[in-house]
């Protein structure tokens, strides 16, 4: 595909959408929110970092060690975490696993249908670089060319103490004020936007879908 | 399962493989075929099919079809493959025998280029949304070199295979045939 193709027009024209349902569509781009007053942020992140609430996305393999970690085995909820039903009232996306090019268009509709801030965890090595199936026709090598990723846990598959590290890591960046995702998907969105495209050729949704 | 095959013969053009006391394989053409499993199904009880598949058979430029039926009462399978052209690649549609097979034969669809004319949706998208190149489950499509070009491929990235491994310890270790020309 040439690269003109991928060219993101602002307003967004949300070819994708029937025309007759355009006006349906929210045409803006997301914005980034920049930090407020120096100690009030200090005090959300706090916040934030404290009550995380998770959207797991558990379509491959990897996101069987998140069960053991839900229930009363390791019980996340101790550590101030607990799974939510839907995008809407979640903070953490937890990607476990490989991504095909299907279920990649089914993720960044869930990633942006997410209230800021919002944070992205990618579990297992398909995340960081497809793992094995690296050669495949269908699955998406790296996550955080299409969505901006905060902190990778390796391992195939990463056992639950290692995904607990890997909050506690989230934890402490988002305390100190550095898990700015949401931003920088605002910032680089043409870019996001224009590598989600290269490889989702039937974009039949919105090019924002909040 | 032996009686089956005579039985069989005296109707068809058939050849068999028996490969356990209760799995045998017959190769039919494709003409026979829908006559040939409507005859198992409705007269010798195998009613079930368990599964519709295909190979590519890129040397003799042909798709092997193996249907894949089972008799529940005596737990005996049998597998039916059929030969069609590999060019042309279009096979009668079984869908009105059991009416799952039209999820098979949506995938053959989408995976191997196989047509299968009257099964419902066989056009519509299975697993691929979008797919533009040649049918990936295809032996001439290099799967390797298309998620190169196209998913980012993230650099840095080390093997061990027991080659490459063994090759680091021991110099002498036998070059392997197996997997030639895919592992760096
Ligand atoms: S990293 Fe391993 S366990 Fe995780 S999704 Fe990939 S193959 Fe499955």
């Amino acid at each position: 595909m040439k690269s003109t193709e991928n060219k993101i027009i602002h307003p967004l024209e949300n070819a994708g959408v029937p025309e007759d349902q355009r006006h349906l569509y929210c045409d803006a781009s997301p914005r980034p929110y920049p930090a407020l007053n120096k100690y009030v942020e200090r005090f959300l992140n706090w916040a934030r970092a404290n009550s995380l609430w998770i959207l797991g996305y558990g379509t491959g393999c990897g996101a069987i060690e998140l069960r053991p970690l839900l229930t009363s085995r390791f019980d996340i909820s101790q550590y101030g975490m607990n799974p939510r039903p839907t995008p809407r009232q979640s903070s953490v996306f937890i990607i476990g696993g490989y991504l095909s090019v299907k279920t990649l268009k089914r993720v960044i509709r869930s990633y942006e249908q997410m209230q800021n801030p919002k944070f992205v965890v990618g579990l297992g090595s398909c995340t960081v670089n497809g793992g094995m199936y690296w050669d495949s026709y269908n699955t998406v090598n790296r996550l955080d060319y299409y969505l901006p990723v905060d902190v990778y846990v390796a391992g195939c598959m990463p056992r639950p103490e290692a995904i607990i590290a890997g909050f506690e890591k989230l934890k402490s960046t988002i305390m100190a004020g550095q898990a700015e995702g949401a931003n920088e998907y605002a910032e680089r969105f043409d870019w996001y936007k224009s590598n989600q495209k290269k490889i989702i050729k039937d974009w039949d949704m919105p090019d924002y879908n909040w | 399962m032996n009686s089956l095959i005579k039985r069989l013969k005296m109707q068809f053009d058939v050849e068999e493989q028996t490969q356990r006391s209760n799995l045998s394989f017959i190769n039919a053409t494709a003409l026979q075929l829908p006559a040939l499993l409507t005859h198992l199904r409705d007269y010798e009880k195998y009613t079930q099919l368990i599964f519709l598949t295909a190979v590519d058979r890129i040397e003799d430029n042909q798709f092997q079809l193996t249907y894949m039926l089972a008799d529940e009462s005596s737990q005996n399978n049998i597998g039916v493959r059929v030969r069609i052209d590999r060019e042309n690649a279009v096979m009668t549609s079984i869908a009105h025998l059991w009416h799952h097979a039209r999820t098979y034969q949506q995938e053959l669809r989408e995976m191997f280029g196989i047509d299968f004319p009257g099964s419902p949706g066989v056009n519509d998208n299975f697993i691929l949304e979008g797919w533009e190149e040649i049918p990936p489950m295809r032996r001439d499509f290099d799967t390797r070199e298309y998620s190169e070009k196209t998913y980012f491929p993230r650099p840095g990235r080390s093997t061990t295979h027991p080659r490459t491994a063994m090759k680091a310890v021991d110099p002498d270790y036998p070059e392997l045939p197996l997997m030639k020309g895919r592992v760096k």
